[in-house]
């Protein structure tokens, strides 16, 4: 059952959906009940919470916590987005607190868990997505259509260009890997999609991607800050987004929102994780993920192996999903970012400043008139365990054995919970998704230009470390082209070694003639920045414009023990 | 079903095999594993074995299908060369519900394909070579596995003389069942959480058994033997890092204490070959003596080459590298070790 190397070319192929009636979709469905989904989650969240803190006092110390947290919040860090009774809301909590901290009597026993599932409530309402399926048809067609144009504007030359449909977005995105596997699987159990994520694009990418491939939509947790700009927004809120607030590090906002994501996974619908939790600042792919909302899958998974028997039980299925992007538009301010945490210096604010809808707006302009792919690869699916499963959803371990996933969860005969096993399982689950991202990766050229480019300059300056490199003045960063390119075709063979043990993915473009594969490259990566990540001096020669996008851009292919060819 | 209704499984007669089962048979019943059908009929008509009693809860099979399926917790202890071929007997019939802990004390050695680790020495890196928890992941579907490390001597074990064991797991579950089968009013059981760490204080505690056999085989004196143990148990935790052990797991009772009890008992196999070492006896004339495998010999080969390759400081494993298999005499080597160039005494905490 182990995945077998999926072929170089991209096929174009059209997919049916596979529920037609919007009405059956998941998603819809948990939408019109969104009022009673919002009290099962609010009752849920409460069991959990008491279980954690039994005790009275221990419950008002956690409630004096969340609303200490919570005024730092609103006080230090607020947003468009925050209610505007925020300030009000919380007020009324301390005041009820005082009450509770100053009693003695016993007369305000019972107003701890009522403030406690008032304040789960509101958590719950504003992580609740409101999916509405006239504005996702809208979004959806808005996305499909508008792209379309823009593509054809750009490649049909002539009259009438604008309304050609010679070119279909299909071109321009492709989309590579197991699709007729995730459509079967998606058939039979619930779907976790986890991709990596580099871009605020990715999760509109992905709406299309889903759309595209035939699925029922997912519901994804994304970032609340995406909300702050307006046309993210509006996609996010269509396409069936509920709402992730990273501010919100308190415990009953997290267990709040863990359990949204696994009684809907229990409901049936389709998720998206960013497992990686943000952006990879750095560029690399994700080594170590998040685990919260995977361990939420995990709880799900073993919920309904404790609720129902036998194959009634539905299963949940991981699919690892990777975007390869030539150009990533965020990339200067997220590696500054990451070269500021790294350097250790003591004040960083997180900004978007690159991310508000005019950017974007233009980026899409760009990205669709000058010739610049993306590739999104869908990864063999596996059980919680990170076991890879065939087309039916049977689950086999690395010598071809059959399991049965529930088994896992199964002590002396019967399945039990056990959280610190399922902490243990997740940290596996995580590993196995890495190590699958490493997998269907696909190498661009402008990837691998990238990281020959760069390690050649660092074995230059081999006594350099990171950020004296980075500093280095231009006319010191020039690499012969000749040497380049034998370095890259020693690179490049490498690299299709690695593909041939499927161990990564190569672009269609890496092949052939090196000469065109590195313009290609050059030509590519980063090619929006105002200053050019690589390119060819007056002598020929391989030079950059901005060492630090170099490093992001390189980081790509960091962990597959390239360097060594170097 | 209740916990205690099923059997508990042991993979292995030797002599731990035969102690552990012994100790497990006084809360429940055990279904003993050997290899040999002649061992499992003698053991079905006789109440001792190799001159070691039997409890009467303990029955013994030759079938592997049987235990896997009677028994949820399973302690396999085979010597680690066969390790991995008792795990792809057993595979077929485990689930992802089975409990493995195990008590083997080497090192798996898995080379890429068509590279043979005796001529390509310098290529063994930590790639190659497998803790028997992690031939159990590779070889079964088996996850929720343990090991067990201590000061335990079979024989000591045998005659229920007070003693310790360590049950490392990344799961509690696993470690809690350790405690709840094996504790008893002389038997202490602690868990760790460090299951790479714990095996690798079993594995490594064996090169310093043999140093240690060797220098009380010259006749020498206490001085001489708590300098090596000392510095020995530096070199473990040398060792121990290049291979992902955590320094923690060196000092407790899997790493010290092992180490005190291997290093100063001639019941310990390890430390028998290198008192007899020194005697002058030749590797091949102890090896060919003894009933049951010494797994300190074998690792002492993998080390040797895994230090040189990763450049770690561990004389005490080269130098035993010349004694053993190439001839060195046992003076001669403990010269060089006064020689050598130590002057920190404790720099990895």
């Amino acid at each position: 059952m182990q995945p077998k190397p999926d072929s170089i070319e991209y096929s174009k192929k059209t997919y049916k959906p596979l529920i037609a009636r919007a009405e059956y979709w998941p998603v819809m469905q948990l939408s019109r009940n969104r009022r009673s989904f919002i009290e099962e989650v609010t009752e849920a969240s409460i069991e959990r919470i008491l279980e954690a803190k039994p005790s009275r006092a221990a419950l008002v110390e956690e409630l004096e916590t969340t609303l200490h947290r919570e005024k730092l919040r609103i006080k230090g860090n607020p947003w468009a987005v925050d209610p505007e009774d925020d300030a009000q809301y919380w007020g009324e909590v301390q005041r009820i607190l005082v009450n509770i901290s100053s009693d003695t009597n016993g007369k305000t026993a019972g107003q701890e868990k009522e403030l406690l599932r008032s304040i789960i409530n509101r958590y719950a309402e504003e992580i609740a997505g409101s999916f509405q399926h006239s504005s996702y048809r809208f979004a959806r067609r808005a996305i499909t259509f508008g792209f379309s144009r823009l593509l054809n504007a750009s490649r049909v030359k002539g009259f009438g260009s604008l309304w050609s449909n010679q070119y279909t977005l299909q071109d321009k995105l492709h989309i590579a890997g197991e699709t007729d596997h995730i459509r079967s699987l998606a058939q039979r159990g619930v779907v976790v999609m986890v991709p990596t994520h580099f871009s605020n694009l990715d999760s509109i990418l992905i709406g299309w991607v889903i759309h595209v491939l035939g699925l029922p939509p997912f519901i994804y947790g994304a970032g609340l800050n995406l909300f702050n700009i307006g046309v993210i927004a509006y996609f996010m809120n269509s396409l069936g987004a509920y709402k992730v607030d990273r501010r919100k590090k308190n415990v009953i906002y997290l267990e709040t929102l863990k359990t949204y994501s696994n009684l809907a996974i229990q409901s049936g619908c389709h998720s998206l994780f960013f497992p990686g939790g943000t952006r990879s600042r750095s560029g690399k792919l994700e080594k170590r993920l998040k685990l919260g909302l995977l361990t939420s899958a995990m709880e799900a998974q073993r919920d309904m192996y404790q609720k129902h028997s036998g194959t009634e039980a539905k299963k949940i299925f991981i699919v690892p999903v990777s975007i390869n992007y030539n150009f990533v538009l965020e990339a200067p301010s997220l590696i500054n970012e990451y070269l500021k945490i790294k350097g250790q210096e003591r004040y960083y604010v997180e900004s978007d400043k690159y991310s508000n809808s005019y950017k974007i707006l233009k980026f899409l302009v760009k990205f669709f008139t000058k010739g610049s792919d993306i590739s999104v690869s869908i990864g063999r699916g596996m059980d919680l365990l990170g076991n890879f499963v065939d087309d039916e959803g049977n689950s086999y371990d690395n010598n071809g054995k059959l399991i049965d996933t529930r088994d896992y969860f199964v002590s002396n005969g019967v399945v039990n919970k056990d959280k610190q096993r399922e902490q243990e399982y997740t940290r596996m689950l995580s590993e196995a998704i890495v190590k699958e991202y490493h997998r269907i990766n696909r190498v661009f050229p402008s990837h691998l230009v990238a990281f020959v480019a760069f390690e050649m300059l660092q074995k230059k300056y081999e006594k350099l470390d990171l950020f004296s490199l980075l500093r280095l003045s231009d006319d010191e960063l020039i690499i012969p082209y000749e040497e380049f390119k034998t370095t890259f075709e020693r690179l490049r063979n490498a690299v299709v070694d690695l593909y041939h043990q499927n161990k990564v993915h190569v672009d269609p473009k890496l092949t052939g003639d090196v000469d065109k594969v590195i313009m290609h490259g050059l030509k590519n990566v980063g090619m929006y920045h105002s200053k050019r990540t690589l390119k060819r001096n007056k002598q020929g020669d391989i030079t950059t414009e901005d060492m630090n996008t170099l490093f992001y851009y390189h980081n790509r292919l960091v962990g597959y023990d390239l360097e060594q060819h170097i | 079903m209740g916990k205690g209704d099923k059997a508990i499984g042991v993979i292995g007669a030797g002599s731990f095999g035969l102690a552990m089962a012994n100790m497990l048979a006084e809360k429940n019943d055990v279904l003993l594993y050997a290899r040999r059908l002649e061992s499992v009929e003698h053991m079905l008509q006789h109440d001792s074995y190799k001159g070691k009693p039997l409890h009467t809860r303990i029955r013994a099979t030759n079938n592997l299908e049987e235990l896997a399926g009677q028994c949820n917790v399973i302690f396999p202890i085979v010597p680690s060369s066969s390790f991995r071929s008792m795990m792809q007997d057993l595979a077929p019939y485990l689930h992802p519900y089975h409990i493995l802990i195990h008590g083997s004390k080497g090192l798996d050695i898995c080379m890429p394909k068509g590279v043979d680790p005796r001529s390509n020495p310098s290529k063994i890196d930590r790639s190659c070579i497998r803790t028997m928890s992690e031939v159990i992941r590779e070889e079964s579907v088996v996850v929720r596995i343990g090991c067990l490390a201590g000061p335990n001597l079979a024989t000591e074990l045998i005659q229920k003389q007070p003693a310790a064991t360590v049950v490392a797991s990344h799961f509690k579950e696993v470690i809690n069942e350790g405690i709840r089968l094996l504790r008893t009013d002389r038997f202490q059981v602690y868990g760790s959480p460090d299951l790479v760490g714990v095996e690798l204080c079993g594995v490594l505690k064996n090169i310093i058994a043999i140093a240690s056999g060797a220098i009380s085989g010259l006749g020498l004196g206490s001085n001489a033997q708590a300098l090596l143990i000392s510095r020995g148990m530096v070199e473990m935790i040398y060792l121990g890092r290049a291979l992902g052990g955590d320094v923690h797991a060196f000092i407790g009772l899997a790493g010290v204490g092992d180490l005190v009890a291997t290093c100063t008992s001639k019941l310990s196999r390890n430390f028998t070959v290198g008192y007899r070492l020194a005697q002058g006896e030749t590797l091949e004339e102890i090896l060919s003596s003894m009933e049951e495998i010494a797994e300190g010999v074998h690792t002492v080969q993998i080390m040797k080459s895994l230090a040189e390759n990763l450049k770690v400081r561990a004389p005490i494993t080269q130098l035993l590298y010349k004694v053993l298999f190439e001839g060195m005499k046992v003076e001669v080597a403990l010269q060089y070790l006064m020689k050598y160039p130590f002057n920190i005494d404790v720099d990895f905490l």
